[in-house]
């Protein structure tokens, strides 16, 4: 693997049943690759709660995922409503989400903390009301 | 133990029988938020929960969990479990509560 891999995946707005579908795709190619079953772990529930995040407050959006030797690159991209205040949305339990998305079993408001957690860098760029830029790297090495 | 050591024990009834009989499971799991199951669900656990969603069934694949156990007797919609069947995802249900599957499971991993 010595030269880079880019994928690209459109994240249908308010399609629960297809949420996950990116990240499960990443997962199964990182694996085929033979990348580390825990890096692997890590890249999918940071992309997952990123995919399920531009479904409920987004109405969804695009990832690009750069595989390289030494990390992955996660940029998804939304023109959603934007976070007003990110630092307030990165609080554990923090969500607006609504009560019919609470139903389902999200708006935990955990996510972004998943995200943060699970990465080694992670970046927030944010307008309201033009959308919201979140790029995460895994370091492999 | 086993995927398929645990449903051959017939404790609980089988949704989806799953492609991966040999999987180890590691450790019963229980919680219903899925962001929190996300973040804290071990590899190959037996994830007990009421929610039978097919995001439950993505976070699972996602997380590596060994199997679902469906609790409190919850029921999985037919496209969800053509779901389960088309991914190889484990599922079983039960009437038990959430606790009571989750200490079967526990049991039988420290019999
Ligand atoms: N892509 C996004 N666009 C707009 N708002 C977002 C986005 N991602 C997250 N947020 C905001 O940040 C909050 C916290 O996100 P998160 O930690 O994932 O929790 P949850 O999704 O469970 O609400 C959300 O409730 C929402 O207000
Ligand atoms: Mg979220």
């Amino acid at each position: 693997m010595n030269e880079k891999l880019t994928l690209s995946y459109e994240v249908p707005a308010d399609d629960f049943t297809r949420a996950g579908e990116a990240s499960g795709s990443v997962k199964g190619m990182l694996k085929k690759m033979g990348v580390a079953p825990d890096i692997v772990r890590r890249v999918a529930i940071a992309m997952y709660e990123g995919e399920i995040n531009m479904v409920i407050h987004a109405h969804g959006g695009t990832i690009n995922v750069t595989i390289s030797p030494e990390e992955i690159e996660m940029v998804l991209k939304d023109e959603g409503p934007g976070i007003e205040d990110i630092e307030l949305a990165l609080q554990p339990g923090f969500s607006t989400a609504p009560d019919n998305i609470r139903a389902l079993g999200f708006g935990a408001g955990m996510g972004l903390l998943n995200m943060k957690k699970n990465s080694d860098e992670m970046v927030i760029d944010s307008t309201v009301g033009v959308g919201t830029t979140v790029t995460m790297k895994v370091y492999i090495k | 133990m086993t995927v398929k050591e645990f449903i051959n024990l017939g404790i609980f009834e089988i949704v989806s029988e799953g492609s991966n009989p040999d999987r180890k499971i590691t450790v019963p799991y229980c919680c219903d938020l899925l962001s929190i199951a996300m973040g804290r669900m071990p590899a190959g656990a037996a994830w007990v929960t009421v929610m039978s969603n097919v995001n439950t069934l993505a976070v699972a694949s996602l997380t590596d969990a060994a199997l679902i156990i469906l609790a409190e007797g919850s029921v999985m919609s037919d496209e969800a479990v053509s779901k389960a069947k088309e991914k190889g995802i484990t599922v079983l249900a039960a009437k038990l509560p959430v606790f009571e599957a989750a200490l079967r499971v526990y049991k039988e991993l420290n019999a």
